[in-house]
C-alpha cells in the first residue's frame, strides 16, 4: 500500500470533512432544538433543509435569467439567497408545526413521529410537483459563479475553493449567531426555559406555544441557511437529495447528544469528518474491495453504536439543562 | 340506506351477488374500463360489510377470489397484476401489522426483511449462486421454489433476530429511526456487494431467476386446456399468492388470540406493567420481530419468482413507508385494517394514479382545452403516477390527525392511541 498517498491526500479529506461537517451541523441544530422543547424526531427537517436549496436555486436563475448575475456583487448575492432561503423554510417549518404536529402534542410519542414521517414524504413530492409545474424539471442545478469556483492552491496537492471557504465562514457566522440567541438573549432563556420544564415555564409568563412555534422558525432557518450552502457547495440538487443528508444529520445531533446545542455542532463536525475519511480511504485501506458506497452504511452503523452503548450521546450527560 | 341494507341478511346476500355479477359482466363487456373494475373491488368490500351467515360469506369470497377474479384476469392481463401485487401488499401489510400493530414497536426498515427473502431465491434460483460457489450447479430447479418459501422464512426471521437483539433496549423513536438505518444498510449492502465477491451483482441486479414449475400441466392437458405459459402463470401466481395471503390472515388471527398475542398486546400498551406481570420482555419482542419478518421473508421468495429481475431499487425506504401507511390507512393492530389498507392504497397506486396519467397524457395529445388552458402546454414532467409519496404522506398524516385508529379499528381498545389526558 502506498503510505505516501495516504498521507498526501490527509489535509484536503480533512478540509472536505469540516465542510460537510459545518453542513450537518446546521441542519443537526434543527433536530435537536425541536427535540429540546418537543421531545419529538422532526422527521419532516430534511425537507425543510432541502426547501432551502431550491429557494436559493430559484432566486439564481431569476437572477441570471434577468442577467442580474453578472451585475450585482456576488457577495450580496450570496447573503440575498442565504437570507430568502432562512426566511422561506423557518416559515415552512413554522407553518408544518401549526398544522401537522400541535394538533398532536399531547397525543403518545409515536403518532407524531409517524404524522412527521407523511410530512416528509408529502413534502417532497410537492417539491417535485411545484418544480415539475413551474420549470418542468425538477432536477436543478446551481447556476456557476466564476468567482465561487475560483481556487486557491496551497500547496502542489491541496486546493481550496472559494466557495468552500465561503460555506464554512456562514456556517461559523450562524452557529456564532444561533449560540448567541440562545444564551445570551431573553428569547433564548425562554427557549431554555420551555425545554427545562414546559408547565412551568407557562407559569413564569412564558407563552410556550409561542416559543415553540420560534423554535421551529430558528431551527428551520438553520436548516434552510444550510440548505442555501448545500447547493452552493455541490450544486445539483432534487426534492429527494435532503433524505440522507437529514438522516445523516440526525445521526449527528443523537452523536452529540440530542437535544444539546453544542452536542449538534460538535456531532456534526465529528460525523462529517468521519465520513470525509471513511469515503477516501476506506477503498485506499481495503484494496479497493469496500468503496467510497460504503460511507452511508458507515453513518447508520455510527447512529445504531451510539443508540445502543451511550444513547446520551457525547456531551448528553454533562449538560442536563437543554437548549 | 346501505348500512341498513347491509345490516339484513337476505337483502344484503342480494345485492352483493347483484353488483358482483353486474360488474363481472360489466368488465367482461368492456375489459379497459377502470371505473367497472372499480366497481367490482367495491363489491368485494361491501361483501366485508354485509351481514350474512359465515358460511354464505366464505363460499362467496372463496367464489369471487378464486373464480370471478381469474375470469377477469384472463380478460385483462393488468387486473391480475394488480390483484398479485395487491396481494403481495396485504401479506407484507399482515406481517408488519404484528410488528407495529401488536407489539406496538415502529419499524420503519420492514422492506429489509421482503429484501432478504427475495434475494435468497433470487441468488439461488438463477445462475448468481455459481459466481459465489463455483462450478454450475446452480440456477437451482424450479421445484426449490416450495422449499425456498421456507427458507425465505428463517432467513428473514434469522435477520429479525439479528437486527432485533442489539435494538430492543432502545424504544419509542429511537428504535423507528435504528430500523430505518438497517433497512438502509442492507439496501447498501445489496446495492454494493458486488465486489470483492459477487454475490447480489450490484445495481444491475439479478435475472433470470427461476419460477416454480407448472406441474399440473398434463392434467391441464387431459381436460384439453391448452397450458400456454403465458396466460397460465399469471394465474398460477395469483392461486399462490391467494394462499400465502390465506396462511397469513391464519396465522395471525391465531396469533392475535394467542397468549403470545396477548403478550405483545400488553408491552404495546404498557411496558413496564407488562413486565409486572411476568411477561418477558426480550424474549416476545424478539418474537415479534421475526414473526413479522418471516411472513416478509416468504412474500420476497414469491416476490422474486414473480419478477424474474430484482435489483435494490425494488427494496428503498419508501416501500417500507408504503407499507406502514397500509396499516396506518386500515388500523394499527387490525387484520381486516391491514388488508383493506393494503388494497386500497396498492390500487391507488397502481390503478388510479396510473389510469391519471393515462388520461392525462390522452387529453394532452389530443390537445384539449380546458378552461381556456390549453393541455399541450402542460409540462411533461407532470405525472401523476410517480406521486406516490404524496399519497403515503397525505394518508400518514391525516390518519394520525382525525382518525389515529384507521378505518376498521381493532377490537380491543388501543391506549396507545388515545389522549394521555
Amino acid at each position: 500500500m502506498d503510505f505516501d498517498i495516504l498521507i498526501g491526500i490527509f489535509p484536503q479529506v480533512l478540509l472536505d470533512g469540516i465542510i460537510l461537517g459545518f453542513m450537518y451541523a446546521l441542519i443537526a441544530l434543527g433536530y435537536t432544538m425541536v427535540y429540546g422543547v418537543l421531545e419529538f424526531i422532526n422527521f419532516a427537517h430534511s425537507e425543510i433543509f432541502i426547501i432551502g436549496a431550491f429557494v436559493g436555486v430559484e432566486i439564481l436563475l431569476s437572477f441570471k435569467a434577468a442577467g442580474w448575475l453578472d451585475v450585482l456583487p456576488w457577495a450580496l448575492v450570496l447573503v440575498i439567497i442565504l437570507v430568502a432561503g432562512m426566511l422561506v423554510s423557518g416559515v415552512v417549518a413554522v407553518v408544518i408545526e401549526r398544522t401537522a404536529y400541535r394538533p398532536l402534542r399531547h397525543a403518545p410519542r409515536l403518532i407524531p413521529l409517524i404524522s412527521a414521517i407523511g410530512v416528509s414524504f408529502f413534502l417532497q413530492d410537492v417539491i417535485r410537483l411545484v418544480e415539475s409545474l413551474w420549470r418542468n424539471s425538477f432536477n436543478l442545478v446551481y447556476p456557476t459563479m466564476d468567482v465561487l469556483n475560483h481556487r486557491f492552491e496551497l500547496t502542489e496537492t491541496i486546493d481550496v475553493s472559494v466557495k468552500s471557504l465561503v460555506v464554512i465562514v456562514a456556517a461559523l457566522f450562524m452557529l456564532w449567531g444561533l449560540h448567541t440567541l440562545v444564551n445570551r438573549t431573553r428569547v433564548g432563556k425562554a427557549i431554555r426555559a420551555v425545554a427545562e420544564d414546559q408547565a412551568a415555564a407557562s407559569l413564569m409568563g412564558i407563552n410556550v406555544n409561542r416559543i415553540i412555534s420560534l423554535t421551529f422558525l430558528i431551527g428551520g432557518a438553520m436548516g434552510g441557511g444550510a440548505g442555501v450552502l448545500f447547493g452552493v457547495q455541490y450544486s445539483l440538487i432534487n426534492p429527494y437529495t435532503g433524505f440522507i443528508p437529514g438522516l445523516k444529520a440526525f445521526t449527528a445531533a443523537v452523536l452529540g447528544g440530542i437535544g444539546n446545542v453544542p452536542g449538534a455542532m460538535l456531532g456534526g463536525l465529528v460525523l462529517g469528518l468521519l465520513e470525509a475519511f471513511a469515503a477516501s480511504y476506506l477503498s485506499l485501506l481495503t484494496g479497493g474491495a469496500f468503496g467510497a458506497e460504503y460511507k452511508d452504511i458507515f453513518a447508520f452503523s455510527i447512529l445504531i453504536l451510539i443508540l445502543i452503548f451511550r444513547p446520551k450521546g457525547l456531551l448528553g450527560e454533562i449538560v442536563r439543562e437543554r437548549a | 340506506m346501505i348500512k341498513e341494507i347491509l345490516d339484513r341478511p337476505v337483502p344484503a346476500t342480494m345485492l352483493v351477488v347483484a353488483l358482483l355479477l353486474v360488474t363481472t359482466w360489466g368488465v367482461t363487456a368492456s375489459p379497459r374500463s377502470i371505473v367497472l373494475f372499480m366497481m367490482f373491488q367495491g363489491s368485494i368490500l361491501l361483501l366485508y360489510f354485509a351481514r350474512m351467515p359465515s358460511a354464505l360469506k366464505a363460499a362467496l369470497t372463496i367464489l369471487t377470489l378464486g373464480v370471478l377474479m381469474p375470469i377477469l384476469g384472463t380478460i385483462n392481463a393488468y387486473y391480475m397484476e394488480i390483484a398479485i401485487q395487491v396481494g403481495i401488499f396485504v401479506a407484507l401489510a399482515l406481517g408488519l401489522n404484528i410488528v407495529v400493530g401488536l407489539a406496538g414497536l415502529l419499524d420503519l426498515g420492514y422492506v429489509a426483511f421482503f429484501a432478504v427473502g427475495a434475494y435468497s431465491w433470487a441468488i439461488f434460483g438463477s445462475p448468481q449462486a455459481n459466481l459465489i460457489f463455483g462450478g454450475s450447479h446452480f440456477p437451482l430447479s424450479g421445484w426449490w421454489f416450495f422449499v425456498f418459501l421456507f427458507v425465505g422464512v428463517a432467513v428473514a426471521a434469522g435477520a429479525g433476530i439479528l437486527l432485533g437483539l442489539p435494538v430492543l433496549r432502545l424504544h419509542g423513536d429511537y428504535l423507528a429511526l435504528v430500523t430505518l438505518g438497517f433497512g438502509e444498510v442492507i439496501r447498501v449492502l445489496a446495492n454494493n456487494l458486488d465486489k470483492p465477491i459477487n454475490l447480489t451483482n450490484g445495481p444491475k441486479g439479478i435475472t433470470p431467476i427461476n419460477r416454480p414449475p407448472i406441474f399440473f400441466a398434463p392434467l391441464l392437458q387431459w381436460l384439453g386446456i391448452d397450458p400456454d405459459p403465458n396466460v397460465i402463470y399469471p394465474l398460477y401466481l395469483y392461486g399462490l399468492v391467494l394462499l400465502i395471503v390465506g396462511a397469513t390472515v391464519l396465522a395471525n388471527r391465531r396469533l392475535e388470540d394467542s397468549h403470545i398475542g396477548r403478550a405483545w398486546e400488553a408491552i404495546r400498551e404498557d411496558q413496564t406493567a407488562a413486565q409486572a406481570m411476568g411477561v418477558p420482555l426480550v424474549r416476545m419482542k424478539l418474537l415479534a420481530f421475526a414473526c413479522g419478518a418471516s411472513f416478509a421473508g416468504t412474500v420476497g421468495v414469491l416476490f422474486s419468482a414473480k419478477q424474474i429481475f430484482i435489483n435494490p431499487e425494488s427494496f428503498t425506504f419508501m416501500e417500507s413507508i408504503g407499507v406502514l401507511a397500509m396499516i396506518i390507512l386500515g388500523g394499527m393492530g387490525s387484520i381486516p385494517g391491514a388488508i383493506l389498507g393494503a388494497a386500497v392504497v396498492t390500487i391507488l397506486n397502481l390503478q388510479i394514479l396510473k389510469g391519471l396519467s393515462l388520461w392525462l397524457n390522452e387529453l394532452r395529445n389530443a390537445g384539449t382545452v380546458i378552461f381556456g388552458y390549453d393541455l399541450t402546454n402542460l409540462p411533461t414532467q407532470l405525472e401523476p403516477a410517480k406521486y406516490e409519496r404524496m399519497i403515503f404522506g397525505l394518508i400518514l398524516v391525516l390518519m394520525m390527525i382525525f382518525r389515529p385508529q384507521g378505518i376498521l379499528p381493532a377490537q380491543r381498545r388501543h391506549r396507545e392511541l388515545e389522549e394521555e389526558r
